[in-house]
């Protein structure tokens, strides 16, 4: 008898446990036996993870009773400005009471995070896209913005996605990138006997940014650098600064050349000039070229930071991080990347957007509702555009921002110089690239031919070949 | 007693067969349904039949990483099982510190496989450095690395499975051996290895499979670079489902070829190992 009291007793528990365990996000589930200790401890890991959510449901409640209902959940594809939109986002729930949640993506991990990010029931209301090709994907589920705040502020159809008639996406900031240099480190340079210019503007072809950066390399013990450039580093943190930004030119000269703004097969005629300008940073860098496989991001930026190398490719998101690792607005300048294409002596940087802000259409009415407004506030309050202006340090396409919000440091100006000494800007062709599969290949190819694994034919095959292919496996 | 066990069955067997179903079947059914469907995300499959299917055989990083994933699980079986029954001997004969070099041998099981292939990764590469090279720059160091890091991980593991095996072996058996004369090693090879064919079994289950599944330490270690060849099959599975727009059902259709696969030679290893089996 005393035996079957037992076991049933036991099972209560097992089952009552599970229940717990099981229940433990939902508000409802009563509490834990206080002296029941294993379902205790079941039921607070549960109740741990859900504790974020808990917070999320507790103000869109409040908010409930004012009308508005719904919260945001944005994807957030920049980790460089991680912190300050959760920070934005904070502000105005306390303003408003609205939820906003904030999560960014680690680096390469966007596309598969908003992947299964979308699929769940509090899916992201707020993502983004980089451009035509990531639209394809995702166009099922992209709000048309056509009658938003946002899109009335815009100011041109240039920084806007589009299916037919329906705004699915709309470009939030504009940025530039080009080769930034160390300018302390420079003026070292321009004084010594063996220095090849007298001033930093003669570098306007491949040829001088070759002899420069040659004799920099040759140089190094003397101005107490490790080399020219920054380790151009193959690991995913970084590797999208070749594969993707520097192949834009040779993809960007092709497409001025024949005058189209997509293809379905590119000829990879600027090629070679591809070839010599990795061979530069392969060969004048700070490591030997067989360990950019595994060099990162961070490890670019450090030696950049820290001045053992001079030159670092890269854009205008990298000056938050550049100031905070202790340089100065005074260290930082920009030059074009110069290729070695025809008239390049008026080449610019490269400015354009990757960066779409999508809503996403699958969302109920009142979080798209919420959506909006809080995209509306982000540019038209203060605290919005003060926040992306100043903060962020985010040139943004909307009029709003005009009186007074525009973003200012060192890198940007840079770009404003090269545009208003009357240099031709070269457009982002790259968010055309037929998909992501094309720019791994190309990324590896690259990776091989610098450690001496693979031939510079490999790059060339990937490139060509596999554009072809890409683009009809995406299209067909 | 059997009665109220009998009696009670469903009620015990509730919580685990509710749980089974919730995680594991449900998932593994849709899964399967997922393979012959086109989709974004999970929630609009549409069917389109078997061209999933067909796709994976066209995809060269898929057979790639087949063929390095059996010659790795080959590797590491061997080694790993070679390794920890010799430990094991060592730690059954009674040396001092006996219980101390256990659980030093037992502990890197108890590391994660993320947080062991970034040790690895910076042990390895450090290595390397010096020669200029690192763990990336060719198949074949990812390949040795990983071995590295398995057996690293597994031999403790293994080793205390082995040593309940050997210290199972009756001592009388042991001691007749030696009164016909019979040298250490005709001990090991017809007393010792025949009784723990049981551990030995199960070693080669454990570790095979593993091997095989092996996700988190590739990962972390060379994350398949370079050019995809170092990848195994469970990461090709994931880069295909997430890394590719269009490839989500291809991505699926790998891992039922997949789940087939682990099935299949874990059945046959099983039964090849316990046809060898003695009855004590």
């Amino acid at each position: 008898m005393k035996k079957k009291v037992i076991s049933a007793l036991l099972c209560v528990a097992m089952v009552s446990s599970m229940l717990i365990g099981c229940g433990g996000s939902d508000d409802t589930t009563t509490p834990a036996p206080a002296d029941d200790a294993a379902a205790e401890t079941e039921a607070e890991a549960p109740a741990d993870d859900a504790a974020a959510d808990a917070e999320a449901e507790a103000p869109a409640d409040d908010a409930a009773a004012s009308a508005e209902g719904g919260s945001v959940y944005y994807l957030n594809f920049k980790p460089e400005q991680a912190d300050d939109w959760v920070a934005l986002a904070a502000k105005y729930t306390e303003q408003t009471g609205v939820q906003v949640d904030v999560v960014t993506a680690a680096s390469s991990t966007y596309e598969s995070t908003l992947k299964s990010e979308i699929a769940k029931t509090e899916a992201p209301t707020l993502f983004q896209v980089n451009g035509p090709v990531g639209m394809a994907t995702w166009k099922d589920y992209c709000y048309d913005l056509s009658g938003s705040e946002l899109y009335k502020n815009v100011k041109s159809d240039d920084f806007v996605l589009k299916e037919g008639d329906a705004v699915t996406g709309i470009a939030y900031v504009i940025e530039t990138y080009g080769i930034i240099y160390n300018k302390t480190i420079m003026a070292d340079y321009l004084t010594k006997d063996y220095a090849v210019i007298s001033d930093v503007a003669e570098i306007n072809s491949f040829d001088q940014l070759k002899a420069v950066a040659e004799s920099i390399q040759a140089n190094k013990e003397d101005l107490g650098v490790e080399g020219a450039f920054t380790s151009a580093g193959m690991d995913s943190s970084s590797d999208w600064r070749f594969k993707t930004h520097l192949a834009n030119l040779p993809i960007y000269y092709e497409f001025e050349g024949n005058g189209y703004s997509s293809v379905a097969a590119i000829e990879g005629t600027y090629l070679d000039n591809y070839k010599a300008i990795w061979d530069l940073y392969i060969n004048n860098s700070t490591c030997a070229p067989t360990l950019l496989s595994s060099k990162t991001g961070d490890e670019a930026e450090a030696e950049f930071a820290l001045g053992e190398a001079v030159f670092f490719q890269n854009g205008t998101w990298e000056y938050g991080n550049l100031i905070n690792a202790g340089m100065t607005d005074d260290d930082l300048g920009m030059l074009p990347i110069f290729i070695g294409a025809e008239g390049e002596e008026n080449q610019g940087l490269c400015t354009g957007s990757e960066n779409y802000w999508c809503v996403n259409s699958q969302a109920s009415e009142a979080d798209i509702q919420a959506t909006l407004d809080f995209l509306a506030w982000v540019i038209t309050s203060d605290e919005g555009r003060d926040a992306m202006a100043n903060t962020m340090g985010f040139l943004t396409p909307f009029s709003t921002f005009d009186d007074g919000y525009v973003a200012e440091n060192a890198l940007i100006k840079a770009a404003d110089e090269y545009i208003a000494g009357g240099k031709t800007s070269v457009a982002w062709c790259f968010p055309t690239i037929p998909s992501e599969t094309w720019k791994d290949g190309v990324g590896s190819a690259l990776t091989e031919y610098a450690a001496g694994t693979g031939e510079w034919d490999a790059v060339v095959t990937a490139f060509v070949d596999g554009w072809a292919t890409e683009y009809q496996a995406a299209n067909n | 007693m059997e009665k109220t066990i009998k009696k009670y069955f469903p009620i015990f067997a509730l919580p685990t067969a509710a749980a089974f179903t919730v995680f594991f079947i449900i998932p593994f059914i849709m899964g399967v349904y997922l393979s012959f469907c086109s989709f974004t995300t999970v929630k609009d499959a549409k069917l389109i039949g078997f061209s999933n299917y067909a796709k994976i055989w066209g995809d060269p990083t898929f057979v790639h990483a087949l063929w390095y994933t059996a010659l790795f699980s080959l590797v590491a079986v061997i080694s790993i099982n070679v390794l920890a029954f010799a430990v094991a001997l060592l730690l059954t004969k009674g040396i001092k510190g006996t219980n101390v070099f256990r659980t030093v041998f037992f502990m890197p099981n108890l590391i994660g496989g993320i947080v062991l292939g970034y040790i690895w990764q910076l042990i390895l590469n450090g290595i390397l450095a010096r020669y200029d090279l690192t763990l990336t720059f060719s198949e074949k160091y990812g390949f040795w690395g990983l071995v590295i890091l398995l057996n690293w991980q597994q031999i403790g593991y293994m080793m205390i499975i082995y040593i309940a095996g050997i210290q199972n072996v009756p001592g009388d058996l042991i001691e007749a051996a030696k009164i016909d004369g019979a040298t250490k090693f005709q001990t090991l090879k017809s007393v010792t290895i025949p009784m723990v064919m049981p551990s030995i079994t199960i070693c080669t289950f454990l570790t095979l499979t593993n091997a095989f599944k092996l996700y988190d330490q590739n990962l972390a270690l060379t994350a398949g670079a370079p050019s995809d060849r170092s990848e195994l099959l469970a990461l090709n599975i994931y880069n295909t489902f997430y890394g590719r727009n269009g490839w989500e059902g291809v991505g699926q259709a790998k891992a039922v070829v997949f789940f087939i696969l682990v099935a299949v030679i874990a059945i046959i290893q099983l039964r090849a190992t316990r046809s060898k089996e003695v009855q004590q």
